[in-house]
């Protein structure tokens, strides 16, 4: 029902907009050769799209409020998510397992070298998500400088290689285990901090991270990087570019779903639970007899381990590193990729993960404006879906017998 | 060492410059966060916009053939009264429907939505560097101490001081500062007791943009170049000084500034400047540590 009152308010909306964006949108300068670029059409773009966005806007915000309404009303009733549904049923269960199993099996056979190449990227941001899931979607506490661990993976890798010729699988533990002591290293001084001065301090000690590895020189060669870092090998076989392309791809799905299993098993064990109760309230939680520091450094420790992997993963599929590929952006990359997903929900994040970073290879025109719809997504979300696309499930129980009372 | 004593006026004036700035734009966070306990992430874009929007008035105004004194005042206003504007909108878009939601969403939110002003201003604008005019006039009786201090630091000085006098006014005598230090001790009694929060939060964002919009105009100005990013360490930064006065207290969002400032001038001076920034989050770490609650700041303990 679109009221004239509606109306008028987007036309409000719209005008409010127009004069907003009015200096940025619309002019721009060159001081060099002293002209002035007028481009009106920009502020008609900004009028008509605000004009119909603030109905979409509004819409949304009621269907929320009313949504929070039905919840209420709903609450004796368990609702089964489509998630539960697949689970329960069995055989649509295993159906889709069959067909998943079959696709990811097939993947790099089927698809050209390029596309698996984008799908081992995608694979390595799942870890990364599934990693960076454990300490903001589980344990909430918010981690700005995750991509700190990913760089002290690959860099180990790089580092061991380059100077006593590790193996890759020699690394790839060493990579989870520096993840975990660095983690544990910027856990220690945080505990005390609260949720938002940690993501200032995290964000900290992950510019302090890219800073050193930039202006260390002698340490880590600095901006141009380290070349030559050797593709993870296979008992000795030689194998060609695709061949370990694909063996990459294998190899990455086995880690996938090596966390995607400690994850699941973390979720409901004793730690997991206590993590869970610390986001939900952490006086509470002390109260309750939990551990404060043991659990946060967990969360940190395990966060980071898989970081660590991740990197290691990294920089064996690159083959060359250097600090730019460590900036702030790619942390807060990952976390899009949970907070679209679904925080603390393991299929909402392999799903973040497969839409972010699928979708702007495929949609290359429109690359320059991925940040801005990254931006977009955070605040969207969190104003309109704060669970995500597929949010996590917490475990009901449902007392059959105290219904009728 | 030689101690040359000129060089030290030199750094001291230039860290009480850099203070300056970051006091202006650390005001902003510590009102926002006195009054809802939020890090509003994308001050630094509002700091960002404010010296972007000064740079096309100025731009315009220029070829036009305008004196440079007046066009400074020009540009300085519409950079208040546009900076204003996107803190006023960025709070209703981006925090307002948050307000009761858990901290770690509207935190995320802030998030978003300093990608989003970024980008924004990098796509309709430009990625590059943009030179900014020098319009701020050279003082002739400032002359003899040409070789320390610009004149272009002198009006930041003075700048400053002006604001933080209007500012600590405004919050102790009017009346909207008096419901402003309502809100911040208790929301639910503010209301109880015929305050308008929703407005008293409003204005706050309004206030806080405007002096993080002056600070733009005044850096770009004595800098000479600016472009998109420019926000984003300067907003950390003074969020770092926010923290180090002890966060909520205006004087000590001032204090932290000119430390941070004096500290990180010294520091580039006659240690090292490759490592600038990672001593600013350094100073936070250990401030976080040893005195969470700030130079300034009360410690206290959490209510159940």
């Amino acid at each position: 029902m679109i009221s004239l009152a509606e109306i008028k308010k987007s036309f409000l909306v719209s005008l409010w907009f127009m004069f907003l964006t009015f200096p940025i949108m619309v002019i721009r300068v060159n001081t060099i050769y002293k002209q002035v670029e007028w481009r009106w059409e920009n502020m008609l773009l900004v009028g008509i799209g605000s004009f119909f966005f603030s109905f979409i806007w509004r819409y949304l915000l009621r269907r929320k409020e009313m949504g929070h309404k039905k919840e209420l009303a709903e609450k004796a009733g368990v609702r089964l998510t489509l998630w539960q549904r697949l689970t329960e049923d069995r055989r649509i269960y295993l159906l889709v397992l069959a067909v998943v199993i079959a696709f990811i099996a097939a993947y790099p056979f089927v698809f050209s070298m390029y596309q698996t190449n984008i799908m081992i990227s995608a694979l390595i941001y799942i870890m990364l998500g599934l990693g960076i899931n454990i300490v903001v979607g589980l344990a909430g506490l918010l981690d700005l400088g995750y991509v700190a661990f990913y760089a002290v993976g690959a860099y180990s890798y790089a580092l061991l290689n380059y100077h006593f010729g590790l193996s890759f699988w020699l690394a790839l533990p060493i990579g989870a285990a520096t993840g975990a002591f660095f983690g544990i290293l910027l856990g220690y001084p945080v505990l005390r901090l609260r949720g938002d001065y940690l993501a200032i301090v995290t964000l900290g000690f992950g510019e302090i991270i890219r800073l050193i590895l930039e202006n260390w020189n002698a340490f880590s060669f600095g901006p141009s990087g380290i070349a030559n870092i050797p593709r993870p090998g296979f008992f000795g076989i030689k194998m060609s570019l695709e061949q370990s392309s694909i063996f990459i791809y294998f190899l990455l799905i086995v880690l996938v779903i090596f966390t995607i299993f400690v994850v699941n098993r973390l979720k409901d064990s004793r730690i997991g639970r206590a993590w869970i109760a610390m986001r939900e309230d952490e006086v509470a939680c002390q109260a309750m007899g939990i551990d404060r520091t043991k659990t946060k450094l967990t969360a940190f420790a395990l966060g980071a381990t898989w970081a660590g992997m991740a990197g290691v993963m990294f920089a064996a599929k690159t083959t060359f590193i250097n600090p730019a590929s460590f900036t702030i952006w790619e942390s807060i990359n990952v976390l899009c990729i949970v907070v679209l997903g679904g925080m603390g929900s393991i299929l909402g994040v392999i799903f973040g993960a497969l839409a972010l970073i699928l979708l702007p290879e495929y949609l290359r025109a429109f690359s320059e404006y991925r940040m801005l719809l990254f931006g977009f997504i955070l605040v969207t979300m969190m104003v309109f879906r704060p669970g995500g696309i597929i949010s996590a499930t917490r475990r009901t129980y449902k007392f059959k017998s105290l219904d009728e009372s | 060492m030689f101690w040359d004593f000129d060089y030290f006026m030199e750094l001291f004036l230039a860290g009480l410059t850099r203070g300056s700035i970051y006091a202006l734009i650390a005001l902003g966070y510590t009102m926002v966060y006195g009054i809802i306990e939020l890090i509003n992430f994308a001050h630094g874009e509002i700091y960002m916009i404010g010296a972007f929007t000064a740079l096309i008035v100025t731009g315009v105004l220029t070829l036009m053939g305008w004196n440079s004194v007046a066009i400074l005042f020009i540009a300085a206003g519409v950079a208040v009264v546009y900076s204003s504007a996107y803190g006023y909108t960025v709070e209703k878009i981006a925090y307002k429907p948050l307000r009761n939601a858990p901290r770690l969403s509207a935190l995320i939110s802030a998030i978003g939505m300093s990608l989003f002003l970024q980008n924004y201003v990098l796509l309709a604008q430009t990625s590059d560097f943009l030179p900014f005019p020098a319009l701020i006039p050279e003082f002739d009786w400032l002359r003899p101490w040409e070789h320390i201090v610009r004149s272009s630091q002198v009006v930041i000085y003075v700048t400053t001081a002006i604001v933080m006098i209007l500012l600590t006014f405004m919050i102790k005598f009017t009346r909207i500062g008096k419901a402003m230090r309502a809100v911040s001790q208790d929301k639910a009694m503010a209301m109880l007791v015929g305050v308008d929060v929703n407005r008293v939060i409003s204005v706050t964002f309004i206030v806080g943009s405007a002096t993080a919009a002056i600070g733009g105009v005044l850096i770009a100005s004595h800098i000479g170049q600016i472009n998109f990013y420019i926000g984003f360490i300067a907003g950390i930064k003074a969020f770092v000084a926010a923290v180090l006065g002890g966060i909520g207290s205006i004087p000590g969002a001032v204090l932290g500034s000119l430390v941070l400032g004096w500290t990180e001038s010294f520091f580039t001076g006659y240690i090292s400047s490759d490592y600038e920034d990672v001593f600013a989050f350094l100073i936070l770490v250990f401030i976080l540590i040893f005195r969470p609650s700030g130079i300034l700041g009360r410690a206290e303990s959490e209510k159940v």
